[in-house]
């Protein structure tokens, strides 16, 4: 038998034979290690920014410190952790196994990514302790304030390109492994559902992302020379920037939610022992969400002074976007139906993912329709929403994903009692902070103010308790699956009896992926 | 060994294929850039007529052709390798090159020229004209930039290739990398043919 990866020949020796190295799976781990440790420190920002939320008129925080606060929480939680998070950790390791492929098709920019990713990161931190402090606009950057402000936004801003660039050639990357390295008799409808999630992901980070790049370049442009291109003084228009801010940030959402979607697909079939329901509208629905993805931004404008007209057509259009995602709801729980379950951890995250992203998604419509719209803007029903989708959608998904994956990745099984107690912290902690946003945003708590109206104290209270359970969970989660590496048992091949390919070699795979290339005959999820 | 892997697998189609999609990142970051002119200029139709006229058509019309011939010494190169034609290749590409540089020492004068006249960013003179003017300049400064940045970078792998064709790692066999170069060259060569009428034919 091989050699796993791990302990592979490698062109450099100790550190230097990760940080260079050029295969799939170690990449993987590079990104799955920084990407997390960037969300440790985003859930330390969040945890700082509830405190001094906790009551009204209490401080222990400057205004200003507040504001860089958020500024960061929202900038590494999205651009350094959620958007890399599950194309860059898994689908690297996993998409090329699910394939049947040796590597992605490009191995040496698949590390140069990981280097823009990580300069790009550091570029972002040093910004905090250089120039004028740390960024304070809020992570969208709006001018005229990002252009005036003397904080050290063009460094941080910088970093933010950086990253643009690494996820732009992360996209280009995984989209021709897709295209060209499937393993023979893999034809595309029997390609796992998690594959063409990435695969629609990697057109949403290779066509958007450029936008946000240049949007990003002007900003700094702006700010060393005075161009005008947003200074109304000179001409500019500042919803100009939205515009352009938003064409890319509103398809971006859609990176962070579909591999979700897909790891949560790939798991059901495994725990419910059936084929997945309606695989091709499940597979269909990927690409429409990409697509009508790029239709919707304004509807982050609807207050910026838009017309009458533009703004019913993004409505309409946002109200389309909730279709595909609904019939893949709709598939999931018809999946479940009458299949053999089996409640493990990656199927209770995914339960969980479910159920929380339903309500993100239904708060959204909310947001979408314009009458209420015009009541929950700028409010913490906002907030709301968007941690509902993305960390109880997209973050609980990267979760299951990581759960079920562990052994692959690992060779050892995580302990499942601990899993589980940590899902019913998560759980209960993740509901008291963030479904009290809700209530406060409907009775109109504005949100990115660093002090309240007494009224608004009591879910306050709850959100901030909340906060804690909520990282008591993530502190238990992340110590079971750490201590499984050192101490956990070992996983064998293939522990969950699953039928797709990256389960077919050893736990964890030899450095070449498979012993020999594997011919393949049936579908992803075929259990007989 | 996954290294050695690597050096026996080639995917010619592959590597197009991803030329191509990084490509169409770059029309896409231009693209921005473009949507930028049409709005402001349509809002300030008159006043872009105006500022265009401190233009130089003449070394507008100067860099088109040199481009466009650089796209061609490219085009040319590339055949030449599939040939086996190894000196020829190289010498289209070192042309390549200099009419590269040639492009850019012109950008260099006619930039230098409008500086000194005063119209730069945030310049007193320019601040003092209309709107329309202040984004026409600021708009070319950017646009012709940034494009100025790709030709350098495309003036680079250019130089880079022909150290590779040098030493063998390009030839008649495996010249994926060069075409890939090539096309980058075109898309330089391409966005400039936008440029072009934008800044120096609207009169």
């Amino acid at each position: 038998m091989e050699p796993s990866f791990y302990q592979a020949k490698t062109k450099y020796p100790g550190i230097f034979g990760w940080i260079f190295s050029t295969d799939h799976k170690r990449i993987g781990l590079l990104y799955l290690v920084s990407t997390l440790a960037f969300f440790a420190v985003g859930v330390c920002l969040g945890l700082t920014l509830r405190l001094e939320l906790i009551r009204s008129g209490m401080h222990i925080i400057s205004a200003q410190t507040y504001n860089a606060i958020f500024t960061l929480h929202g900038v590494i939680m999205i651009f350094l952790f959620i958007i890399p998070g599950i194309p860059s950790s898994l689908g690297n390791f996993i998409m090329p196994l699910q394939i049947g492929a040796r590597d992605v098709a490009f191995p040496k920019i698949n590390i140069l990514s990981w280097w823009l990713f990580i300069i790009g990161g550091a570029c972002a931190v040093t910004s905090l302790f250089t120039g004028g402090g740390p960024i304070d606009t809020g992570w969208t950057f709006y001018v005229p304030y990002s252009i005036r402000t003397r904080t050290n936004t063009s460094l941080a801003v910088f970093g933010v390109f950086l990253i643009g660039m690494s996820s732009t050639l992360t996209g280009m990357n995984f989209l021709t492994t897709i295209h060209r390295l499937r393993a023979p008799g893999m034809t595309w409808k029997r390609m796992p559902l998690f594959v063409w999630s990435i695969y629609a992901t990697s057109w949403i980070q290779l066509l958007a992302t450029p936008v946000l790049a240049i949007t990003l370049l002007l900003i700094i442009i702006e700010r060393f020379f005075g161009v005008g291109f947003f200074d109304p003084t000179k001409g500019g228009d500042p919803i100009l920037f939205e515009h352009m801010f938003w064409i890319y940030s509103h398809p971006a959402v859609y990176i962070m939610i579909l591999p979700a979607m897909g790891a949560v697909t790939d798991i059901i079939p495994v725990f419910a022992r059936r084929n997945i329901f309606g695989y091709t509208f499940i597979a269909a629905s990927s690409l429409a969400i990409a697509f009508v993805g790029y239709l919707v931004w304004g509807h982050h404008m609807f207050t910026s002074g838009m017309s009458d007209t533009a703004r019913v057509i993004f409505s309409f259009l946002t109200f389309l976007v909730a279709v595909p995602s609904g019939i893949k709801v709709f598939n999931w729980i018809a999946s479940l139906y009458k299949g053999s379950i089996r409640m493990d951890a990656p199927l209770l995250y995914t339960l969980a993912f479910i159920f929380l992203f339903s309500i993100g998604g239904l708060t959204g419509l909310v947001q979408g329709a314009l009458a209420t719209s015009l009541h929950v803007h700028g409010t913490y029903f906002i907030v709301g929403h968007f941690h509902y989708v993305i960390f109880g959608g997209a973050a609980m998904g990267f979760f299951a994903g990581l759960h079920y994956w562990f052994p692959k990745i690992t060779g050892k099984l995580y302990e499942e009692h601990l899993a589980k107690l940590a899902w019913v912290l998560l759980f209960i902690g993740f509901n008291m902070l963030y479904f009290s946003m809700f209530v406060l945003g409907w009775e109109g708590m504005p949100r990115r103010y660093y002090d309240y109206l007494p009224k608004f104290d009591g879910p306050n209270l709850v959100s901030t308790i909340g906060s804690w359970i909520l990282a008591m969970g993530l502190i238990i989660m992340f110590y079971n699956l750490i201590h499984s590496i050192l101490a956990g048992k070992d996983a064998g091949d293939n522990p969950w009896e699953a039928a797709s390919l990256e389960w077919q070699t050893s736990s964890p795979p030899p450095a070449e992926n498979f012993e020999t290339t594997p011919v393949v005959t049936k579908g992803p999820y075929s259990f007989q | 060994m996954n290294e050695t892997a690597h050096m026996e697998h080639r995917d010619y189609t592959g590597a197009k294929l991803g030329m191509w999609l990084f490509l169409f990142t770059e029309i896409l970051l231009f693209g921005g850039m473009f949507l930028v002119y049409a709005r402001y200029r349509q809002v300030n139709t008159a006043e872009f007529h105006e500022a265009g006229r401190e233009m130089s058509l003449f070394i507008g019309a100067a860099n088109t052709i040199i481009l466009l011939t650089s796209s061609l010494t490219m085009a040319l190169a590339i055949s030449a390798i599939k040939k086996g034609l190894k000196a020829r290749c190289l010498v289209l590409q070192a042309a390549t090159v200099l009419l590269g540089i040639w492009f850019l020492v012109n950008k260099y004068f006619e930039w230098s020229e409008h500086i000194r006249h005063g119209f730069y960013p945030d310049s007193p003179k320019l601040l003092a004209m209309s709107h329309g003017n202040i984004l026409f300049f600021g708009l070319y400064y950017v646009m012709t930039g940034i494009h100025a940045l790709h030709v350098l970078i495309g003036i680079s792998l250019i130089t880079f290739m022909m150290v590779l064709t040098l030493r063998g790692r390009v030839s008649g066999a495996d010249y994926v990398k060069l075409e890939n170069t090539g096309l980058f060259w075109h898309l330089v060569d391409i966005i400039w043919i936008y440029l072009f009428p934008l800044f120096y034919l609207v009169l």
